[in-house]
């Protein structure tokens, strides 16, 4: 199985994943990706002959796993904003944000 | 790109070449008292970053459960609006890049609803519309970011963002329309109508208290038009969180007259997110919808699929209030309003508010009349919604039942009104306070009668006469004499007894 990824498939996945790419990373990620695909597609292989197989997300059997909709203790403001790199009036302080509006 | 703005095309000019094509997706925040995968409070209005936890900060380690409340809830307002239940539906990880989420994805339901292809109907002008329900899924609120620096708060021009996570992770149900084909005219009133319906719809079956102030019911307005006969959808917009009734009406209106605009001018309409803007009643836009927008959905691995089992569901198919359309009509009947009256209860939202009064003691005629003219007159100066002012259908109940024991008239109702609206208090106190109680002195009635007769020779004579109807000259003296407060009826009694 080959699958074809181009140039611009690379510069968009890029851009979903904010990571800035120059050109010849571009190039080389072009050349890359399709093995990475193939060899995660060899999964697939271990549905051959094994009939009717569902695909599978959760690897335990459990169903309805609920939580009764009783008030937990929360953090502290202090304790929630600890691992911040930076807070302000009590909240977590994060860069501009670009490109939304 | 800068394309001069084409002009907006009035909304029945519009309708005579165009046809419009509504889709409705409404968010309702749930009123369990956690969250949707932790115990953290859903209260309304705490310190910034109070209501948080390892589970809802996405903290490496933790694990989120389902809030079995809130399940059944969804399961509920499935149920109320004819939808399927699924037998089988997981999460999904919606992965974006906005730091609205600290776990950097938004857990939702993606191509497995928990509730999908229902219908409800609603009334406009007296006319049945059925709107199809495309699904009804689960997933969590967001925090709310404020932005620092730059013209206005917004993100443009901001140095820097602060993020407050108590609303992230609240419980959400969105409840999405399928395309919505009514005639042109009535498109406005049907998407209010069908929000209103919703709003009603979940208080009866309480599950969130729908606050739209609050914004815990939010809708979007999707649009589009196509020219009359053609029968493929055109490109729309999404109008985001319109705040109030009537927002909803007036951004499908100039929504039409925008696009109708474009299309005039032969340009395209641009596949974008909007803003709606309360105060001129026009959107702004926002995002533009592009190819970057792939959220990366896949089932989310830390929550368990949910499989509700079909004797869950009929259980709860039987703890559904009554369906809204049968409930007008049955209410219809037993307060005998004809169909006009109902109409405009219903249109003016009032309908629970109504029934509530009515259950507090108020008879049905009275109860309709405070609430669609004196109140709603007042609810339209504030320009909030009937529902959102600072009185309760028991206060109005016992206003009414102050003017039937003759403590108080219309008249002084009115200021009992104002008083309660002030926050004076209860209508009992509002009386007391402010000395309105009617004068139910006879003997101080009678002598301004009197005072009024001998003031007025000419009307009394026109009276002994028999021209009964010249006592209204009479009354008004009296009424001012006693400053509006005497029972209007008895000063009539007093005067025709006098002069006969
Ligand atoms: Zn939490």
């Amino acid at each position: 199985m080959s699958v074809e990824i181009t140039r611009d498939d690379v510069a968009h996945l890029a851009g979903l994943a904010r990571i800035q790419l120059d050109d010849d990373e571009l190039d080389r990620l072009g050349q890359e990706l399709p093995k990475i695909i193939e060899s995660v597609a060899t999964v697939s292989q271990a549905l051959e002959g094994a009939g009717e197989v569902e695909p599978m997300s959760h690897p335990t059997p459990l169903r309805n796993v609920f939580r009764e909709d009783v008030v937990h203790e929360c953090l502290t403001p202090e304790a929630a904003l600890a691992g911040a790199p930076a807070s302000e009036e009590q909240r977590f302080m994060v860069p501009k944000i670009l490109g939304e509006e | 790109m800068t394309l001069t703005q084409p002009e907006l095309v009035p909304f029945e000019q519009a309708l005579t070449r165009y046809e419009p094509v509504m889709g409705l997706e409404v968010h309702v925040e749930l009123n369990t008292a956690t969250k949707m995968f932790c115990g953290c409070p859903t209260t309304f209005g705490g310190e910034p970053n109070t209501h948080v936890c390892p589970v809802c900060l996405g903290l490496p380690g933790s694990l989120p459960v389902v809030n079995g409340k809130a399940v059944e809830s969804a399961i509920r307002i499935g149920l109320a609006l004819n939808c399927e239940i699924a037998e089988w539906c997981r999460f999904a990880r919606k992965n974006y890049f906005y730091p609205d989420m600290p776990k950097n994805f938004q857990t939702s339901q993606y191509d497995e609803p928990i509730a999908f292809d229902g219908w409800t109907e609603v009334e406009v002008d007296g006319e049945t519309y059925r709107i199809e329900i495309e699904r009804a899924h689960m997933e969590e609120d967001t925090g709310k970011s404020t932005h620092v620096g730059g013209a206005t708060g917004r993100i443009h021009g901001a140095e820097h963002s602060l993020l407050d996570y108590n609303r992230a992770g609240i419980p959400l149900i969105e409840i999405v329309t399928k395309p919505i084909f009514v005639p042109g005219g009535k498109a406005p009133a049907v998407a209010r109508a069908y929000v209103q319906q919703l709003r009603d719809l979940m208080l009866a079956l309480d599950v969130s208290d729908v606050r739209m102030d609050q914004g815990s019911l939010r809708a979007d307005v999707n649009l589009s038009l196509r020219p009359h006969g053609v029968t493929t959808l055109g490109t729309r917009s999404e109008t985001k969180n319109v705040n109030s009734f009537r927002s909803v009406e007036r951004a499908v209106r100039y929504e039409v007259s925008r696009h109708a605009g474009i299309l005039d001018s032969g340009q395209r309409v641009v596949q974008e997110t909007r803003h709606f803007h309360e105060d001129t009643g026009t959107t702004s836009p926002g995002r533009e919808k592009s190819d970057a927008e792939d959220y990366r959905y896949f089932p989310e691995p830390d929550l368990a699929p949910v499989a509700p089992s079909r004797e869950w569901v009929e259980e709860l198919r039987a703890t559904l209030p009554e369906p809204p359309a049968e409930r007008r009509r049955r209410l219809q009947a037993e307060w005998g309003f004809s169909d006009l009256e109902m109409r405009d209860t219903v249109g003016a939202g009032a309908l629970d508010l109504v029934a509530s009064t009515i259950a507090s003691g108020a008879s049905p005629q009275a109860a309709r009349k405070w609430w669609l003219s004196e109140l709603a007159r007042r609810a339209n100066e504030q320009g909030v919604e009937l529902s959102a002012l600072a009185i309760t259908p028991a206060q109005v109940a016992r206003i009414q039942a102050l003017v039937d024991e003759g403590k108080i008239n219309d008249k002084l109702a009115r200021q009992v009104f104002d008083g309660v609206l002030a926050g004076e208090g209860e209508p009992d106190e509002v009386v007391e306070k402010r000395g309105l109680a009617v004068v139910s002195d006879e003997g101080a009635l009678s002598e301004a009668v009197d005072r009024a007769i001998a003031a007025n020779p000419d009307v009394a004579e026109k009276i002994r006469g028999g021209k009964v109807q010249a006592a209204g000259a009479l009354i008004g003296a009296v009424m001012k004499e006693m400053r509006g407060q005497a029972d209007a009826g008895r000063v009539r009694e007093l005067i025709v007894e006098k002069l006969s």
